[in-house]
């Protein structure tokens, strides 16, 4: 085995120009002041105080609050789905997984434009509503618009590992708790839901990821006001030129990832426990 | 003894491929009754319609009587071992063997009186907060039982249990199965390919292929006079002969009469014999009724298996005498070892 560890060094080698370099210097910017100049090293806690002016705070709020709700209704809209395909037949599975993976062939930005076409004040759906006699309803740049959104780019990351979980769960102890007299309702919550809450983790865990740190989608279908964390990093890095205040964000939202990861780990431990 | 379970014409279509073709079967309580036959026979099928998970293409399974075809599995009052044991990953051994008590909402400190005492009876007591992936396969297979008996079932239905555990746990499993069911005092319903398994502790074993009942039967009736030559072959080892009835009592094979038990067969009728390779008995060729040749000696631990080849066939005797190969010998049988069966079509 041992001759086999200098493989590894390419891959050592990768992992810390492109991600533990990049971290690091995420840090030191975070807790620096004067841009750029890397000569001199002002260290300073004032980026991160910053964030707790009241204007910033709501963003981080803001964008909690979205990243949630978008993870719930991916959840609710996802697990049923899941559910349902997993009891198709074998082939009928594969067809209906792609039919779920095929939107996310198509690049997110042209989905995104595409939903502006259609939620837009003389878009398609208030065509359609305006045909059958019903007032135009306004639904771009608002909460809806940016959830629409999410949810139909995210649902995918939701539905696939819930649905891989209950795929190999073994058919014959559904049928063990029948046999001991579970009603299809009882089986459901005592032993299929129990059985498949890992994939239900991970598939929670990555939509709340991509919903909390997305800005093209907020930015395209929320408008120019419309500001979550995506956003303020953005500006801060490439229209404010801010990178140290913008580093420190970007930091602040990892740590809250991390804790939000660790608060689904103790989850899912929890589970194991009551086993 | 009362009947439990009536099966009634009972057939099973997947596609256009029949797997039951009208199983007629009383199953009485307190029996042990083991269904047995080759794989893809339908015995499975059988044991998986009476539990609830098939329904029947047609005919019914009355339950006391009642018809139960259209009644869901987990309102029926039989449990079911399965053959991979079908543990809840998510739970530990007490939570497991609770899990029917749980679903009927009864009172917790009788839920931990009853399965503590299963476990007791499975020999697992100490191993309530256990993880069930982390036991042995003989362990999961009592689990899974105490699972089952704890609902005090009419009958317990046992999908070919035995299967995944080594020869010797196997053999101390099949008598400690035996005792269970003679201690809980229920019906068990045994699914099973393996003979020796069914004769040894049925009370009742019905022979299935290819989705027919052969015979129905105690385990002795079976090996000793089974109705046609599927069982026979499939019971044990036998030799099967064609010969013919000359009248009550006498059968001709292989050119010589033999006196036999058998009778009511018309006069010279033509039939099967069954001669079984331990009741033939090898002697001097002078002293024999059929001659022949040693052809070959294999050593089976308790006995040998020896081929004699006489002018019309090959048969095979077990003895635990050693008989060199190519030494000519005589053949003799008593009246008793001869088991004369009718012809069977096929």
């Amino acid at each position: 085995m041992k001759h086999y560890k200098k493989l590894t060094i390419p891959y050592i080698v990768w992992c810390a120009i492109f991600i533990i370099i990049p971290i690091l210097l995420i840090v030191l910017y975070a807790f620096t002041s004067g841009g750029n100049s890397v000569k001199t090293l002002n260290f300073t806690l004032s980026n991160l105080a910053k964030i707790n002016e009241h204007t910033y705070v709501m963003v981080f709020l803001k964008s909690l609050e979205l990243g949630v709700i978008t993870t719930f209704i991916c959840f609710a809209a996802g697990y049923p789905l899941a559910y349902i395909i997993s009891r198709a037949p074998e082939g009928a599975q594969d067809m209906l997984i792609m039919a779920v993976t095929i939107p996310t062939w198509i690049n997110m930005l042209l989905r995104t434009y595409a939903w502006m076409n259609l939620l837009s004040d003389n878009g398609i759906i208030n065509s359609l509503l305006g045909l059958l006699g019903i007032d135009p309803v306004h639904m771009m740049y608002t909460d809806f618009s940016v959830m629409i959104g999410m949810i139909c780019n995210f649902m995918p990351f939701m539905i696939i590992p819930i649905h891989t979980s209950l795929r190999k769960m073994d058919r014959s102890l559904i049928e063990a708790a029948m046999d001991l007299g579970a009603n299809p309702l009882q089986t459901f919550r005592r032993v299929i839901f129990k059985l498949s809450i890992p994939g239900v983790i991970n598939g929670v865990v990555m939509v709340f990821l991509m919903a909390i740190s997305s800005f093209v989608i907020p930015k395209l279908l929320g408008g120019g006001q419309y500001v979550l964390i995506g956003n303020l990093i953005e500006s801060q890095f490439i229209s404010i030129g801010d990178w140290n205040f913008g580093s420190a964000i970007s930091l602040i939202l990892a740590i809250i990832i991390l804790l939000a990861m660790r608060l689904m780990k103790k989850i899912d431990l929890k589970e194991a426990e009551e086993r | 003894m009362e009947k439990i379970i009536e099966l009634k014409n009972l057939t099973k279509n997947y596609g256009d491929q029949q797997v039951l073709r009208g199983i007629n079967l009383d199953i009485y309580q307190n029996e042990f009754l083991t269904l047995l036959g080759p794989s893809g026979c339908g015995k499975t099928t059988t044991l998986r319609i009476i539990a609830g998970f098939e329904e029947p293409s047609g005919g019914q399974v009355l339950f006391d009587g009642v018809d139960v075809s259209k009644v869901p599995a987990y309102k029926r009052e039989v449990n079911t071992v399965f053959q991979k044991y079908s543990l809840f990953p998510h739970m530990n051994v007490f939570e497991n063997v609770a899990f029917g008590l749980r679903i009927k909402k009864v009172d917790e400190s009788f839920i931990t009186t009853r399965v503590n005492r299963m476990l007791q009876m499975v020999g697992l007591a100490d191993f309530g907060p256990r993880d069930v992936n982390l036991l042995s396969g003989g362990q999961q297979q009592r689990v899974a039982i105490a699972r089952a008996l704890v609902n005090e079932p009419k009958v317990l239905l046992l999908d070919e249990p035995l299967g995944a555990l080594d020869a010797k746990l196997r053999r101390d499993m099949q008598v400690e199965l035996k005792k269970m069911q003679q201690e809980v005092g229920i019906t068990f319903i045994f699914v099973t390919h393996d003979q020796e398994e069914a004769l040894t502790m049925s009370d009742t074993v019905v022979v299935i292929n290819e989705g027919t009942i052969q015979q129905i039967g105690r385990p002795i009736d079976i090996y000793n006079e089974p109705e046609n030559r599927f069982v026979a072959g499939f019971i044990g080892e036998s030799n099967i002969i064609d010969g013919i009835m000359k009248k009550d009592l006498l059968v001709h094979f292989d050119g010589v009469d033999f006196e036999c038990v058998d009778k009511g067969f018309p006069e010279n009728e033509p039939v099967e014999v069954v001669l079984r390779p331990e009741d033939i008995d090898i002697v001097k060729p002078e002293d024999g009724k059929l001659t022949g040749q040693v052809t070959s000696v294999t050593f089976k631990g308790v006995h040998y298996n020896v081929m004699v080849k006489t002018k019309y066939r090959d048969y095979m005797i077990n003895t635990t005498d050693y008989w060199e190969v190519g030494t000519p010998v005589g053949l003799t049988l008593t009246p008793d070892d001869i088991h004369v069966m009718w012809k069977t079509p096929y």
